[in-house]
């Protein structure tokens, strides 16, 4: 039921810091999700109208990449964890999963409906740019994150 | 045997025999090991037991080929079977890659400065390695372990570009598998078979689970990947005093007089490699120094 | 630096036409004489004989970019300062096997007419030579051997700066001999004095008179004349610090687009002591890596080469290597040795084919900081 969701929200480091009566707010549009070992929680090119707050497990995004990864197709290009969160294509036209989440452990996450909640932000704009000001740190970090990788520090010298 | 409370940090054992710097040893190979496509391990056997202190480094040579300063990898406890891990970069290390036991290797040290494990003492330990990274802080890691009651936590975080890149994964397995550490490791990229996280190691910074208060860092990697783990451990609280770096130029003589391994006042053949990073931020912050 | 320190021993006068038998006296000893001789249009150091070989009569006129020698109207025997040459080429060769142990040289060598500036320099190398965890053995070879006969400047020349370094121009200690050589009335002399028993020894073995007031004071007076001539000087502030906090100074854009980086700079430089170390296979040997030899030769911060690391080097731009070898010569060779790396000998500045001067690039970055 909603209301128990209340703590596992306000425990998830993205909400830290948000004020209680927003928490409450958001919790109308959040349900408690669990996906088994080896499940898509969405994939690339379908309407991205969620997002989700992991609490136990590791979540990777993927690209399917043929004739790549080994033979299986695709390519990890980050992994997520307790308190990270998955979805930022909620937020963003045209609302289309960017990429395939794929658990490798079992996940227990939090689903946020972001239709619901772009709502909500609407009508009270503090809300919004609370939520906003979240993302765009959560944004910043990953592209970082991204950008590291992109530099591929650890390649062969005569690769640089 | 020497033990963590021996001396102040930066300790150095005399060089080989205290032979003129010219003069190098030869060692024979004892063993080789593959440990990834271009890195190697050298088992070598000193002519005499070879003490050096964890973070320490030889010159190895390859007459008529070149001669190298490469990090001595194994456990400073063994002290008849010194092991050197190398990347196979160029011309010199590519010599070294590819001998066989029985041949013969020249050795001059150790150099250089050693990880402060009696700093650390009493507090939690992070040792956090990217890529070749790794071996430069394996014996600082089996010594922390061989008196593991002297310190709080022990975590090993260590990333690298993919999962066949990983360095000693029976090792990485087998202390996993410890409960008196933490081990988290993580790739730049990897395939769906790969189970574990796929991210880069500043990332695995801010998941671990440490006091900064007392947590002491050492740190190894590529310049860049050093820079951003340093700022991570920044921004969780680790104060500039209790983070060390392990710093790399262009060594030749390795007895502070060829001049090449210069970063600004320091040379690091002498004054490192192992450095606090109070003593390098500043030097960080200037390009081409 | 004009303070003249009580002597240690008696000093000593010989005329000129005697300055033969204390090279006798040093040679007797089977030392090989190197010293000032005229070749390539500079004064060079090479081998010397006797007098005769000392370049009688000439000296040196040196700007920023410029050396040329001129004829003195008197006979003078170092009437000169410093060439493109310093003595770190003999204590430390240009070109050395490592090994196989090349054979060093039999005789040891005996420097006549060693500048305040070049001690202070010789001082300066043993220091990153012999004063370290490791001692170079060639150049430890070299070294112990050496006997130093110094010479007291009488005149700054163009580039000089050395007051202000505190390396000269009057030589302080480390010399078997000092000689100030004195123009005037009684006539054309030098004042000696020995630094070690072994200068007394070969002082004793030329014609010497005790020294008397006039020519104590005519030496004092040519000290005075040297510092009084210098016509450059470093401003009186922590080198050190000010260049240690103007990494970012504009003034580096500046040096680089006159620097050529061709090193001439650590060439002359009587301090510079980089080298580089290559390993090569003989080429007569008929075994893979056969006939292996390391040898040695001096490198400079301004090639590419000097920094090389991990598939490029550190400092790439010329603003990065010019600004290695000054901060380094003046600052950071403080932190590493524990000594300036300048002796304020001009060389740098003589012989940067752009005229690039060390006081003022130092004087600009002072200016605005």
């Amino acid at each position: 039921m909603p209301q128990t969701l209340e703590p596992l929200l306000r425990g998830h480091k993205f909400f830290a810091g948000l004020e209680p009566e927003y928490l409450s707010l958001i919790v109308d549009c959040a349900t408690n999700e669990v996906f088994p070992a080896d499940s898509f929680v969405f994939r690339e090119g379908e309407p991205a109208e969620t997002f989700y707050l992991i609490r136990e497990g590791k979540l990777a995004l993927e690209i399917a990449a043929p004739g790549r990864g080994a033979g299986s197709g695709a390519l990890v290009i980050q992994t997520l964890g307790e308190g990270d969160l998955a979805g930022f294509s909620w937020l963003i036209e045209p609302h289309r999963w960017e990429f395939d989440g794929r658990t490798v452990e079992r996940v227990r996450a939090v689903r946020i409906d972001g239709t619901c909640l772009r709502r909500k932000c609407e009508e009270d704009t503090r809300l919004g740019y609370e939520l906003m000001r979240r993302f765009a740190g959560l944004s910043a970090n990953r592209l970082q994150a991204t950008r590291l990788q992109l530099l591929d520090v650890y390649g062969h010298a005569h690769n640089q | 045997m020497r033990t963590i409370s021996d001396g102040p940090q930066y300790v150095q054992p005399q060089a080989t025999a205290g032979a003129p710097w010219i003069e190098p040893q030869f060692w024979q190979v004892a063993e080789t090991r593959s440990e990834a496509p271009d890195v190697v391990t050298l088992a070598l056997t000193p002519p005499a037991p070879f003490e050096f202190l964890p973070g320490q480094f030889n010159m190895l040579y390859q007459p008529g080929v070149g001669e190298v300063p490469i990090s001595i990898s194994g456990d400073p406890a063994d002290a008849g079977r010194i092991l050197h891990t190398i990347r196979d970069v160029g011309a010199v290390t590519r010599a070294l890659c590819g001998l066989r036991p029985g041949e013969r290797v020249g050795v001059r040290g150790p150099y250089g400065t050693s990880w402060p494990l009696a700093a650390a003492e009493g507090g939690d330990l992070m040792i956090i390695a990217g890529g070749i990274g790794l071996p430069p802080l394996r014996p600082a890691l089996y010594r922390a372990l061989g008196e593991r009651q002297r310190f709080g936590r022990v975590a090993l975080l260590y990333g690298a570009r993919t999962p066949a890149d990983l360095l000693f994964p029976a090792e990485l397995r087998a202390w996993r598998a410890r409960f008196d550490m933490d081990v988290y490791v993580t790739v730049d990229a990897a395939a769906r078979d790969w189970r574990g996280d796929v991210g880069v190691v500043p990332d695995l910074v801010k998941r671990a689970r440490f006091d900064p208060a007392m947590t002491t860092a050492f740190v190894v990697g590529p310049e860049i990947m050093m820079r951003f783990t340093v700022r991570a451990l920044r921004a969780a609280g680790v104060t500039d005093d209790r983070i060390y770096l392990s710093m790399e130029r262009n060594m030749q003589c390795a007895v502070a007089m060829c001049g090449h391994c210069q970063f600004g006042p320091f040379l690091v053949c002498r004054d490192g490699p192992v450095f606090a990073y109070d003593q390098l931020a500043r030097w960080f912050a200037i390009r081409e120094v | 630096m004009t303070e003249i320190v009580d002597p240690r021993q008696p000093q000593l006068v010989f005329p000129a036409s005697a300055l033969d038998q204390l090279l006798d006296a040093i040679k007797r000893r089977s030392f090989r004489l190197i010293g000032p001789v005229v070749r390539d249009g500079a004064i060079c150091y090479g081998d010397i004989t006797s007098v005769s070989d000392l370049p009688r009569g000439w000296t040196d006129d040196q700007n920023a970019a410029g050396y040329r020698l001129r004829k003195r109207d008197d006979d003078a025997l170092f009437g000169y300062n410093v060439g493109p040459h310093s003595w770190k080429q003999f204590l430390f060769p240009p070109h050395a096997r490592l090994s196989p142990a090349e054979r060093q040289p039999d005789q040891p060598f005996a420097f006549i007419g060693v500048r305040s500036c070049e001690l202070t320099a010789i001082a300066i190398q043993d220091r990153v030579f012999l004063g370290g965890r490791h001692k170079d053995p060639q150049y430890e070879t070299r070294r112990d051997g050496a006997l130093i006969v110094a010479v007291n400047c009488g005149e700054a020349g163009g580039t000089c700066f050395c007051a202000s370094m505190n390396a000269g121009p009057r030589v302080r200690d480390g010399f078997d001999i000092t000689l100030t050589e004195l123009l005037g009335e009684p006539g054309h002399r030098f004042l000696a004095e020995a630094g070690t028993d072994l200068g007394a020894e070969i002082l004793s073995e030329a014609e010497t008179r005790t020294a008397l007031d006039e020519d104590v004071s005519a030496a004092n007076a040519a000290t005075e004349n040297a510092v009084a001539s210098m016509g450059r000087a470093m401003p009186e502030v922590s080198l050190r610090d000010l260049l240690g906090d103007s990494y970012d100074h504009p003034r580096w854009d500046d040096v680089a687009a006159r620097c050529l980086t061709c090193g001439n700079c650590t060439m002359v430089c009587p301090t510079c002591f980089c080298f580089s170390v290559e390993d090569t296979s003989g080429l007569a040997s008929t075994e893979p890596g056969g006939d292996p030899e390391r040898h040695r030769s001096w490198d400079s911060c301004f090639t590419m080469d000097h920094s090389y690391l991990h598939g490029g080097p550190v400092r790439v731009s010329s603003r990065s290597r010019y600004r290695q070898w000054m901060t380094h010569k003046l600052s950071t060779w403080i932190d590493q040795f524990g000594t300036s790396g300048c002796v304020g000998c001009g060389r740098c500045i003589t012989w940067c084919p752009a005229g690039i001067d060390i006081t003022e690039e130092v004087a600009a970055i002072a200016a605005d900081s």
